[in-house]
């Protein structure tokens, strides 16, 4: 077995240092009515690395990759392009086979990363501090709105109808454990600033999204005032980081928290995981953040390093009175997010969150012009929704026939919404003129 | 009930410390509670005009890997907290009897005072310890 | 001949032997010095070519950003440097033994990491039509087979990004179960070991529940009298958490009565998988009585912690839970067509919901999958036996010069008191000092229930020479620390960087860089 250094002759010597006759001896406190006799069911034994290589590959052969033509599905997710060097930073063995950095004697390469990305994450989204990244960008949603009722010590939270579906079931679920109240406000593809008027003094924080799950940009600000003058927060939500190059950030926006998923940055589909959840806030509310967060300080001979820090709002030190029960962020994830953000710069991040929209716009014109086709989101980035004259399931299927993986249906997020004539579509820098023409022309076949 | 016209020093077996002077109480940490948290780096204080019952956290010291709670000695309503540690933490430390204390409560019950520990009986509670 | 009189000796003898060499640079040889992006970079550079926009008329209606990032971009080479320099900075798997206690860092095969990222499941998306993604859907099924054959469980939820989100999984389907009893509001309380890991009361409190803590006893188990007292005439118990092998590095062996107890009391049993890595092909927690248990894919599967996460936490629930289980799931169809569960109804309705967007961390269920596939039912057997009989090797050669916390054998990691030490040593100078030597430190102060607790975890991936050189290594420590050698206080000497100064650090936190003088100012 290639992963066993154990020679047989190594186990005979050291059970003999140890004093023992067999490793049975080692498993003696299992009850004997739960020791597993024989073999694990149905499972053969090991196999080489070719075996193992071939029955994965047969796998990964079923489905079909963003990349082998063309594509528009996004709603959380979404295709771009990611640099070589990325990759081969992220598959450093001294990053990717370390643990979190809580020697930082000997972590300072993860800690370094760590705090540039905090410092890069707090500049996109313009807000005072980010951490070191959550889960993903749900359950940082989720975070916040609990972040939100312990610095405002109220329980009443209230998402917008334009919250992406899986963020708001995430983030109901995880209040409602708590006995928080969570108001859902109707879906709406452009109502982001319904959260002004719901907001009352029972609310510990409004939940907005921009670009919401239909594409929608919405300046906030409105939302954010009205829930200041209730002393409540506003958290803004992002699930396509590119889009903060371009469209108003949550800083500026007068947000008290913003949450969203980085995977556009960095990180590929991988059918939904692992990303990188983005986490920042004012800088008053910074001890009341949840997750991991690095800070710069000195050494015993006064060089400057970097720590964990503020660690005590953690689990492992805080137990049932922690911020949160997370004790892992998304290290990898975030490395890949800051690496690739590292080659962008400011400047390479407008740059392609500028393709990213005239891709969308494109795609928009392209579509606008078939019969039946109306574009329904009003103002967007790099995706938006459209009503098909038919059932939007079907359409996609027929889609798919054609080569095209054309979007998502909104039933699918929404399946209580009426909206089965209703797909949710996108454009990145990836999307070629080829693939837009394509796609409008399938489109305009089937329907 | 006696009624403490001149600052008047107790404490709890919790180590903190509540001076009386008649109807207000201002507590701290003592010594040996912030020599056994070591460098303290956060207070987080009650706001002004919270009610606290006996026992109930008050407040949170925090060093660098620990978190300890604040009970409130005696029940009260807070009338004024040390805006230095907000700042300056390290005041713990470095003064907790002067000028390191949390925050001055408005006494409800005076009888309870009687149920703290003099100077001397706290003395032998930690030499006990 | 040719006389080639360029080469110079370089015998020790002509080398002057001070060691205190001062550089310009910063760099210290092969340890390179490198700033920050934000001092090596500037904001016109960027290290993409992306091509140029065609400035179109947009559709943003105005919504535009106002002030641009500022943050500066690196060219390919800068970049590349900057990353790999870093990189030297830190201690790794890869370099050597990891011994940090209930992290089981292990081997990390680079056949994961090729598979994770075949396009089939690196370029896929979530919400592809399900028709388009059946080989991913299969996969997710195929390993689930395995967890729930593996455990002896009937049920897995595959969507937990971590370990904590695991353990939040089973407390909510808990917590599901007993509000379906009509005894959401009544049953409230949750037993838990004083020495188990802060997530447990922090994941209880977080699913509404209130935390009572149960002693552990002089062997390091479970106090039994003081649990058949907790739960005599309870009927507020919704359930118990605990680490199985304990965060004492022991099988809790009263662990099935531990189960009859809890259930007659009308509770359920939450086992926390987190050193799942010493019984795996030995005991199946399903023969336990455990009703729900997070699986550490990253710990026992190899996927590889990357400094930090990302994790993944897939948990196993028995037949009482598995109805609760949250969505979305992947069922096969008669006609063998794969399907995801995306909403609480039909097969899902009595659910607890949705935790996660997506369906959970495909990335790691590749490379968990392609780790039991390569190891097989006598390989991971093995492995668990091999990490076992590490950890019981390591006990047995350190126990003459260091304290074991408790008597016997352990499982899959030794566990040592302080007690062995001179006074004014302690267990951080010691971790310490094994950086000095080349090592990774343990796990310091955890357990809470033993006094200057130093746990290790060696994992099956040691050979005997590097187990050696090991104890080696911390026996001549431990006897410095008997003796009350006072350089252990100082050390590393030998690391990157000396010890830091994490008050500072917390005092006033600086948490990005800000530009002032080319020096980071305080961010309050």
């Amino acid at each position: 077995m290639r992963y066993l250094p154990l020679s047989p002759e190594d186990r005979a010597e050291m059970l003999d240092v140890i004093g023992a006759k067999s490793v049975d001896e080692f498993y003696a406190d299992v009850p004997e009515a739960a020791r597993l006799k024989g073999t694990i069911e149905g499972l053969p034994n090991h196999q080489g690395e070719l075996a193992v290589e071939r029955h994965l590959s047969k796998l990964a052969a079923k489905n079909r990759s963003a990349s082998s033509g063309p594509f528009f599905v996004g709603a959380g997710a979404y295709q771009h392009h990611v640099p070589a060097t990325v990759d081969m930073i992220i598959q450093r063995s001294e990053f990717l086979t370390t643990y979190t950095p809580y020697q930082p004697e000997i972590a300072q390469g993860t800690l370094q990363t760590l705090f540039e990305f905090q410092t890069q994450v707090a500049a996109m989204t313009a807000m005072d501090v980010a951490n070191a990244s959550m889960y993903d960008g749900s359950t940082a949603c989720a975070e916040a709105a609990i972040m939100a009722t312990r610095v405002t010590r109220r329980k009443k939270v209230i998402l917008s109808g334009g919250l992406h579906p899986h963020y708001a079931a995430a983030t109901k679920m995880v209040c409602e454990a708590q006995g928080f109240e969570v108001v859902q406000l109707p879906v709406a593809i452009d109502d982001e600033n319904a959260l002004a008027e719901a907001v009352d003094d029972a609310t510990a924080c409004v939940i907005g999204q921009s670009p919401n799950v239909f594409g929608t940009v919405t300046d906030l600000s409105k939302s954010a005032d009205a829930a200041h003058e209730k002393g409540a927060l506003l958290v803004s939500v992002f699930t396509e980081a590119v889009s903060l190059g371009l469209v108003t950030p949550p800083g500026e926006m007068g947000a008290d928290i913003a949450v969203g998923e980085g995977q556009s940055i960095g990180n590929g589909l991988s059918f939904g995981g692992p990303y990188v959840g983005l986490f920042a806030c004012t800088q008053k509310l910074v001890r009341q953040m949840p997750g991991r967060l690095c800070g710069e300080t000195e050494d015993a001979d006064g060089k400057r390093g970097f720590v964990l820090t503020l660690s005590t709002r953690e689990q492992h030190i805080r137990r049932d009175k922690a911020t949160s029960n997370i004790c892992t962020n998304s290290g990898l994830c975030a490395l890949a997010f800051t690496a690739h953000m590292t080659l962008l710069g400011g400047k390479g991040l407008e740059q392609m969150a500028l393709l990213n929209h005239e891709a969308a716009c494109d795609l928009a014109d392209a579509l606008d012009e078939i019969d039946g086709v109306e574009i329904l989101t009003p103002r967007f980035f790099n995706e938006f929704a459209f009503r098909t004259p038919m059932d939007a399931e079907a359409v996609l299927a027929m889609l798919d026939e054609a080569g095209v993986v054309g979007g998502v249906r909104a039933s699918r997020l929404f399946p209580e919404g009426h909206m089965g004539d209703m797909i949710l579509c996108a454009a990145t820098e990836c999307t070629t003129p080829e693939d837009i023409a394509a796609y409008a022309a399938a489109l305009k076949e089937i329907i | 009930m006696t009624r403490y016209t001149q600052p008047t020093t107790f404490y709890t077996k919790e180590h903190e410390w509540v001076t009386v002077h008649n109807d207000l109480a201002t507590v701290g940490i003592t010594h040996y509670a912030e020599n056994q948290l070591g460098d303290i780096v956060f207070v987080e204080l009650p706001d002004v005009g919270a009610e606290f019952a006996t026992g109930d956290d008050m407040a949170v010291v925090e060093s660098v890997k620990a978190a300890s709670d604040v009970y409130a000695p005696i029940a009260g309503k807070v009338v004024e907290v040390n805006a230095v540690l907000a700042d300056k933490p390290e005041t713990v430390n470095e003064s907790p009897r002067e000028k390191g204390w949390f925050c001055v409560l408005e006494i409800k019950d005076g009888a309870e005072i009687a149920s703290l520990m003099d100077e001397e009986a706290y003395k032998a509670f930690c030499e006990g310890l | 001949m040719t006389m080639n009189n360029h080469g110079r000796p370089t015998s020790p003898d002509h080398v002057p032997s001070d060691r205190n060499v001062e550089t310009v640079s910063g760099s210290r040889g092969l340890l390179q010095h490198e700033g920050l992006i934000f001092e090596v970079g500037t904001p016109e550079t960027t290290g993409v070519d992306l091509p140029k926009p065609k400035n179109r008329t947009g559709r943003l209606g105005g919504v535009a950003r106002k002030k641009g990032t500022g943050l500066p971009g690196l060219s390919e080479p800068q970049a590349v440097r900057h990353y790999m320099r870093l990189s030297q900075k830190n201690y790794a798997i890869d370099l050597g033994l990891f011994p940090l206690g209930s992290c089981t860092m292990k081997h990390n095969p680079r056949l994961n990491e090729k598979l994770a990222r075949l396009p089939g499941f690196a370029d896929i998306h979530p919400l592809q039509p399900q028709a388009t993604v059946q080989g991913a859907l299969e996969l997710i099924d195929e390993l689930a087979t395995w967890l729930k054959t593996l455990t002896g469980m009937p049920a897995v939820a595959m969507s937990p990004k971590a370990g904590a989100h695991g353990e939040f999984c089973g407390m909510m389907a808990i917590r599901q179960a007993l509000i379906a009893r009509g005894e959401g509001e009544t049953r409230k309380r949750v037993l838990v070991p004083a020495s188990a890991h802060g997530t447990n009361p922090a994941t209880a409190v977080q699913c509404g529940f209130v935390v009572d803590e149960i002693k552990a006893n002089e062997r390091g188990r479970v106090n039994m009298d003081q649990l058949r007292e907790k739960l005599h005439n309870a009927d507020d118990i919704a359930g118990i958490m605990l680490t199985n092998p304990n965060t004492c590095g022991l099988f809790e062996s009263d662990i099935r009565e531990i189960a009859d107890l809890i259930h007659e009391a009308g509770g359920y049993f939450y086992c926390d998988g987190a050193n799942f890595n010493a019984i795996v092909g030995r005991v199946r927690p399903g023969d336990l009585g455990v009703d729900a248990m997070h699986i550490n894919l990253h710990k026992t599967f190899s996927t590889p912690h990357g400094g930090g996460g990302p994790g993944s936490g897939p948990t196993v629930l028995s037949e009482a839970l598995a109805p609760y289980a949250p969505v979305p799931f992947v069922v096969k169809d008669e006609d063998g067509v794969f399907r995801l569960v995306e909403d609480v109804e039909g097969d899902a309705s009595e659910s607890f919901g949705r935790m996660v967007a997506f369906h959970g961390q495909m990335g790691m269920f590749v490379r968990a999958l392609t780790y039991i596939l390569s190891h097989g039912a006598d390989g991971l057997k093995q492995a668990s036996e091999d990490a076992v009989l590490n950890a019981n090797y390591i006990q047995a050669r350190l126990k003459s010069v260091m304290t074991p916390a408790f008597d016997g054998y352990c499982m899959h990691e030794a566990l040592f008191s302080d007690a062995f030490t001179a006074e004014g040593i302690e267990t951080i100078d010691i971790a310490k000092s094994l950086i000095d030597e080349g090592y990774h430190p343990m796990t310091m102060y955890f357990p809470l229930v033993v006094h200057g607790a130093m746990l290790i975890e060696p994992t099956e991936s040691e050979s005997k020479a590097e187990l050696d050189r090991f104890c080696d290594s911390l026996e001549s420590i431990a006897r410095r620390a008997a003796q009350g050698d006072d350089t252990l206080k100082g050390a590393p000497y030998l690391a990157p960087m000396r010890r830091l100064d994490e008050t500072k650090a917390a005092r006033k936190p600086i948490l990005k860089w800000v530009e002032a003088n080319a020096d980071s100012v305080a961010a309050e």
